[in-house]
């Protein structure tokens, strides 16, 4: 997939750049798929973190050359991955047990809509003729800490993602900490949307217009945070 | 002398009758036994509930079971996958059911099968259209809904080693729902690359213990899912 550079904002690579850049040295941390699975190939110099993937490995390595892994060692998207040193083996229920037990420390999730709530809406668009399938996705939102959503700010369409309430079947109600876009970093708290830091080129009234419900403006500080 | 090898594929499914629940382990191709659906398509059983991560991929393994129409319900989280055509035409015109459940719920729900707990509550789901229908209940101010365990008249299942009490070990992430499905059903079969004598395998590393198996059959060099599907094979 080549990345193309949008006329304004992020791209899905600069996107995953900037998740990569909160991920606490250290943490245990879930990769949806999708951007979310980018994120692994930005965590900044110096900063140990392992990944867990529920189809059951601790310790995800990246995708090895074309033709060559095992066929049955994958992560959750069935993408073949590596296992790094130190790596752990385990079956469904123990890997959700970390999952819901509330063992893992962080989860970077895509998303249809996020509601000023932080309900997440991600697993379907609730069309009566589409198959259902919901994975691990309601697991992760209910069990882990934090959730990240990393996800463009609009639809291809141009309708918003940040809305006040999801039209699109839930995957979990008031589940998501924090959301990074193409347009923003935007923090969800219990006023609603707080605007924490804008994409370079992008000004405040550009990112408000995109978002489907009040969006509260810079709390004063840098426009790049640790950026 | 307890001895768990069976002759062949066909011999270890034969009794698998009309309108079993049949666990078949495996996500996506990893851990997928498919010399034993293969057997089970041959064998001829029908009317199956089956319970699976998703739904098989390409008309090879668990794909070809249902295109051949033995699976009147699928019992599964993610039912769409690449190369996955098989399950969604017969769910569309009403002739596979489909219960859909979230992924940790399904394997805590097979855990319990296997583990003797009835029913338990899980956060999963709350709040969400997967939630209709279920008891809500509330622990220490957050809500939780009741789920059922879940066990199966024949797990079928793919391993790397089992010696003939049925000690088994695993490949990679192949491992994820064999070892809670072996102990949810009655009867479990195992397919394993390699079948060793007791003692061969070192206890500390034991993954399944054989109390939990029932049948083993050597599958030397088992099919790759992927591989098949590439080919354009199509089963029987």
């Amino acid at each position: 997939m080549t990345d193309t550079t949008p006329a304004i904002g992020l791209t899905r690579d600069e996107m995953a750049r900037r998740v990569a850049l909160d991920i606490p040295d250290g943490s245990y941390v879930n990769l949806g798929i999708g951007i979310p699975e980018r994120v692994a190939a930005y965590l900044p110099e110096g900063r140990e973190v392992i990944y867990h993937t529920e189809n059951g490995l601790l310790g995800m390595g990246p995708s090895p050359e074309l033709d060559e892994g095992d066929p049955e060692l994958i992560n959750a998207g069935k993408r073949r991955v590596t296992a790094l040193e130190g790596a752990s083996f385990f079956h469904h229920a123990d890997s959700f047990a970390m999952i819901r037990g509330g063992h893992i420390d962080l989860c970077v999730l895509g998303a249809l809509q996020v509601s000023q709530h932080g309900d997440l809406a991600n697993w379907s668009t609730g069309e009566s003729d589409a198959i259902p399938a919901v994975g691990g996705a309601m697991d992760l939102v209910a069990g882990v800490r934090t959730i990240y959503v990393v996800a463009q700010h609009c639809t291809r369409a141009g309708e918003p993602k940040l809305v006040e309430f999801c039209t699109y079947p839930l995957t979990g109600p008031a589940v998501v900490d924090r959301i990074y876009s193409d347009l923003a970093v935007i923090d969800v708290t219990s006023d609603g949307f707080q605007l924490v830091e804008l994409a370079p080129g992008v000004d405040f009234a550009y990112v408000a217009q995109r978002t489907g419900a009040e969006l509260l403006p810079l709390r004063g500080g840098s426009l790049r945070g640790d950026a | 002398m307890i001895d768990k090898r069976a002759a062949s594929s066909d011999e270890a499914v034969a009794d698998i009758f009309d309108g079993a629940t049949v666990m078949v382990g495996g996500f996506g191709e990893a851990g997928s036994p498919i010399e034993l659906i293969h057997a089970l398509i041959d064998q001829g059983a029908t009317d199956l509930t089956v319970v699976n991560n998703n739904t098989g991929s390409g008309e090879v393994g668990l794909a070809a079971l249902i295109r051949a129409g033995r699976v009147s319900k699928m019992i599964c989280s993610y039912p769409r996958t690449a190369n996955s055509t098989v399950f969604p035409e017969l769910y569309r015109s009403g002739r596979t059911a489909l219960e859909l459940v979230p992924q940790g719920t399904l394997a805590e729900r097979i855990r319990a099968g296997g583990a003797g707990i009835p029913a338990f509550y899980t956060p999963t789901s709350v709040g969400t259209p997967l939630e209709e229908g279920k008891e809500r209940r509330t622990f220490a101010h957050r809500d939780f809904v009741l789920e059922y365990g879940l066990s199966g008249d024949f797990a079928l299942i793919k391993c790397r080693v089992a010696d003939h009490h049925g000690n088994l070990l695993y490949n990679k992430t192949a491992r994820n729902f064999s070892p809670i499905m072996a102990m949810a059903a009655a009867i479990t079969i195992v397919q394993s690359g390699e079948v060793v004598a007791p003692g061969e395998i070192d206890p500390e590393c034991v993954v399944t213990p054989g109390i939990f198996v029932d049948r083993i059959v050597t599958v030397s060099n088992p099919a790759q899912e992927s591989q098949l599907v590439a080919q354009g094979a199509s089963y029987p």
